[in-house]
């Protein structure tokens, strides 16, 4: 298995624990507070965008530790570049991601239409963005095996 | 995706060419060695830029490098 693979494996990971850390804290919080619409707009809101730096900081530890750690275990050094197939897998993959995301931004806006609670939206719009990411590296592994 | 119809002599070429490894031939166009191996392997077709760049790498023109196979694959 190559760095690349590896680190798309590595992804998966990270992303699956720091937002299942992070919206498990946010539930938790959720249950305990009673809030009318507009509170809890703004909750979901803040919860959101909170997310984003949470994620990037927690994923560069995880990368900075998983790039020591090849080193050591591998004795392998990182790729210094990124050539044009890398490009290319990492354009179809988000390309992946997008259409993903897209189709969990309809179901959350489907939710919204059939009078579901506002929770609802949010949480499938979360959802779908975590398993966009989660698809956006699964798709980087089957071009970097399957080829392109 | 999969398997291309463009196929290639780049290992015979390497071979050739005082058996060059695929790492050299990676520094040498300026790609990564999974891209080499990849190409070799029939699972990337890669740009023209990048095939021309080969080609003069072993000093030989384009269509000895790689072939294109029009002929439709039977399942």
């Amino acid at each position: 298995m190559y760095y690349h693979e590896k680190k798309s494996i590595v992804n998966i990971l990270s992303t699956l624990l720091i937002y299942g850390i992070y919206y498990w804290t946010v539930q938790k919080e959720y249950d305990l507070m009673a809030m009318n619409a507009d509170e809890e707009l703004q909750f979901w809101g803040k919860t959101m965008l909170l997310s984003i730096p949470i994620a990037i900081a927690g994923k560069i530890i995880i990368h900075i530790i998983f790039s020591i750690t090849h080193r050591l275990v591998m004795k392998e050094e990182q790729p210094r570049f990124e050539d044009e197939r890398d490009r290319l897998i990492a354009l179809k993959s988000t390309r992946n991601s997008f259409i993903f995301f897209g189709m969990g931004f309809f179901c959350a806006l489907g939710a919204i239409a059939l009078g579901w609670p506002l929770q609802t939206m949010f949480v499938i719009m979360i959802i779908a963005g975590v398993l966009s990411d989660i698809f956006d590296n699964l798709s980087q592994v089957y071009f970097h095996q399957k080829g392109i | 995706m999969g398997e291309h119809r463009v196929s290639n002599n780049i290992r015979t070429l390497r071979f050739h060419n005082d058996e060059m490894t695929q790492q050299q031939l990676a520094e040498k166009v300026g790609v990564t060695r999974q891209t080499i191996v990849a190409i070799e392997k029939g699972k990337y077709s890669p740009s023209l830029e990048l095939a021309f760049r080969m080609a003069r790498v072993f000093k030989t023109p384009l269509e000895e490098v790689f072939s294109f196979d029009d002929k439709p694959k039977k399942k």
